[in-house]
């Protein structure tokens, strides 16, 4: 998993409440052999006009103008600014690996689905919940300015507005361990890998119809 | 101090470290792995530069994906004409080999769905900790072994590090005294278990089949109930080992060899829940209570008797019961009060890693020998679940009798229990079939699945309609090849 320290980024506004994950990466995709290549089909239903396939090409898509990921002042944006409840629904971890494939390292909202934020943490993103007025004043600025980034800092957990305005946020002390050294799940397990080890041994003495060769 | 539970034993003889939090690092011993679930897993450890941790602990077979009709199958990897299944077949065959992990191709004798592949290796032993990327692993359980589904990260987890993070469980046991009737099967009781405590009922719970008929039943009985476990919650099913257990491993070819055999032997022996263990919650049953089971609904738990009715949801007081009755009738398209056996079908399957093993065909046959599927019936399929219980079936003669009866014999995968691959449901059909989920669109979309026993199937496909299977008493002459 890829470390996050600080982080300043270009912002779009993704303005809908209780985006599933059926709508981050519909359910065709789910028969992708990568955990990687899911950038071109998040949210797929809303960017492009026709209906996705699993292996296409979507370069050649017709895609919606409208949506906000296709407005080229958002190009390259790294920070998703949403609303409450983001990412509800399935369990499926390929919305936050299109999510990160996409680009987004930071994502913004008043509040989170339990599992997707697990998930997402699991894969480098980090989540930022804050209070809907604030959200809200967010939103207001992104959309009034061109190029508006966010500063957003793990270590001192603040973010930064353009006009030098800063927020504090919350995170829990081990995720944030995880994310400022990169460790996933199996990074932290294998810090016990003299005990696995050392369990394997004696098990394999007490077992070794257990083990082949 | 209190007893332990078999469930309890497990746990704590593979207990690597215990956490703060409350979570433990568990030692896995056995991880099986199929094309669906695995792909991100192996990504996932090349992108970190990451190696297997033991490489013997794994096995793999392809199943969800994979054609089930002698054509399509007899080009290998590539005559899958799906371009999205050839594609997860094969990069299961690459990863495989490229990390060098032993694995049962489509073209090998003893490829087949991984539930069965397992056990009929000798690769699910007692006293093991056992995972899947799937949630019947519970099958396994039935050699008292502990045994998790999980998910993609938890596979590339294990894959590492050989271990996985867990909650310990609370402890169910599911007793059924007594004998059963003729032509009640493992898969009734289950079904009956489902149907009394519900499809959230074992949730947070180990549940362990204990009592007589359990300890009656055959190898292959006990997996057919371990694997319905997850259709009451639990994430986890058990038996405790006995002698049935012991003989079934033997000779298999992961099983110990020569050497090994006695002290495994001595070591399985303890794998039972003690005396005076304690359960957090106890469920019995009277085995000669059961009769054949059938679901009528959308749900496990949507079961009665083969003499039962299509319930009423007039008469049901919860409101949210019943607006989950009033929505599963429209979907099945049945009327409240309609009788079971008045349940016209369209389509059998009998397959699936709940009843696909040897004995689940031969009782199949035991009902199709000399007797015709109803012309009504469009299609009656029996897909088994290994290459070797193929093979076996049809050393028995047992294909000659599905033909013969107007039945498909085709290749070994989980076919139609999920519809992955061409075999499907259309809608609005119902079938009778012998898998463990009866979920909306699980055949096929639309399609109207009712769960049960082989030998209930293979009687409806003969009829067109349910029937009670205890009407149709075995052909004489079966007696000699059963
Ligand atoms: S047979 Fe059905 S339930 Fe079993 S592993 Fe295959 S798809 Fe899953």
């Amino acid at each position: 998993m890829e470390k996050f320290i600080r982080k300043l980024g270009l912002v779009a506004p993704l303005d809908r409440a209780n985006v599933d994950t059926d709508l981050i990466i519909p359910k065709q995709f789910l028969k992708s052999i990568k955990r990687t290549g899911f950038g071109p089909n998040l949210f797929d239903e809303l960017r492009y006009l026709d209906e996705g396939y699993p292996g296409q090409d979507c370069s050649n898509r017709p895609v919606n103008p409208e949506f906000v990921l296709n407005q080229p002042r958002y190009e390259g944006a790294s920070v998703l600014l949403a609303r409450k409840n983001f990412g509800c629904g399935s369990s499926r971890e390929h919305a936050p690996w299109a999510l990160e494939d996409f680009g987004f390292r930071v994502i913004i909202a008043p509040s989170f689905a339990d599992i997707f934020f697990n998930n997402a943490f699991k894969n480098g993103l980090l989540l930022i919940t804050l209070d809907e007025q604030t959200v809200d004043r967010l939103f207001k600025e992104v959309e009034a300015t061109p190029g508006y980034k966010l500063d957003v800092d793990l270590i001192g957990q603040t973010i930064t507005t353009p006009s030098g305005e800063q927020i504090a946020f919350e995170v829990d002390p081990f995720r944030k361990h995880c994310l400022e050294n990169g460790l996933d799940d199996i990074g932290i397990t294998l810090e016990n890998a003299a005990a696995i080890q050392h369990f394997e041994q004696r098990h394999k003495a007490e077992n070794p119809w257990l083990f082949r060769g | 101090m209190a007893g332990q539970t078999l469930y309890d034993k497990l746990w704590s003889s593979h207990l690597v470290q215990s956490r703060d939090d409350g979570t433990a690092l568990i030692y896995i011993d056995r991880q099986l792995l199929h094309e669906v679930t695995s792909p991100q897993a192996f990504e996932g450890l090349r992108l970190a530069n990451r190696q297997p941790w033991r490489l013997d602990a794994n096995i793999a077979t392809a199943d969800h994906n994979v054609p089930t009709t002698l054509k399509e199958r007899a080009a290998g990897i590539a005559g899958i004409s799906d371009d999205v299944s050839r594609i997860q077949v094969q990069t299961l065959d690459d990863n495989t080999r490229s990390f060098g992990i032993e694995a049962f191709g489509i073209g090998d004798v003893r490829q087949g769905i991984v539930h069965v592949v397992g056990p009929e290796q000798g690769a699910t032993l007692p006293g093991m900790t056992v995972v899947c990327g799937d949630s019947h692993t519970a099958t396994h359980g039935a050699f008292g072994a502990l045994a998790h589904g999980i998910g993609t990260s938890e596979v590339e987890h294990v894959l590492a590090t050989q271990c996985l993070i867990q909650r310990k469980m609370k402890n169910m046991q599911v007793r059924v005294e007594g004998k059963l009737g003729q032509g009640v099967t493992a898969k009734d009781i289950v079904l009956a278990v489902i149907g009394r405590i519900g499809t959230a009922g074992g949730t947070g719970y180990a549940m362990e089949f204990a009592g007589s008929a359990i300890r009656d039943l055959s190898m292959e009985g006990r997996m057919t109930i371990c694997n319905m476990a997850i259709e009451a919650g639990a994430r986890v099913g058990l038996v405790g080992v006995d002698q049935t257990t012991i003989d079934y491993i033997k000779g298999r070819p992961f099983a110990p060899s020569e050497e090994h055999w006695d002290a495994a032997v001595s070591s399985w022996r303890h794998l039972v829940s003690d005396d005076d263990a304690h359960f957090d919650h106890i469920v019995e049953l009277k085995a000669e209570e059961l009769e054949p089971q059938v679901t009528w609904g959308t749900s496990p738990e949507m079961v009665t008797g083969v003499y039962g009715e299509v319930p009423d949801p007039a008469a049901i007081d919860d409101e949210t019961a019943q607006r989950g009755v009033i929505r599963a009738l429209e979907y099945m398209g049945l009327k409240a009060g309609q009788k079971i056996t008045d349940i016209k079908l369209d389509r059998v399957f009998i397959g699936s890693c709940t009843n696909s093993r040897i004995e689940d065909l031969r009782e199949a046959a035991k009902v199709a020998r000399g007797r015709r599927v109803a012309k009504s019936i469009k299609q009656a399929m029996v897909v088994p679940g290994s290459g070797l219980v193929k093979r076996q079936a049809e050393a028995e003669g047992l294909d000659k009798i599905f033909l013969d009866a107007g039945f498909e014999w085709r290749e070994p995968g989980c076919s139609m229990c999920l519809a992955m691959n061409a075999d499907k449901l259309g809608a609005g059909e119902h079938c009778a079939s012998t898998s463990n989920r009866n979920f909306e669109g699980r055949q096929g979309y639309g399609g109207r699945t009712h769960l049960v026993s082989p030998a209930m199937a293979a009687a409806a496909a003969i009829a067109g309609h349910f029937v009670d299977v205890r009407e149709y008493d075995p052909r004489p002459d079966m007696a000699k090849s059963a």
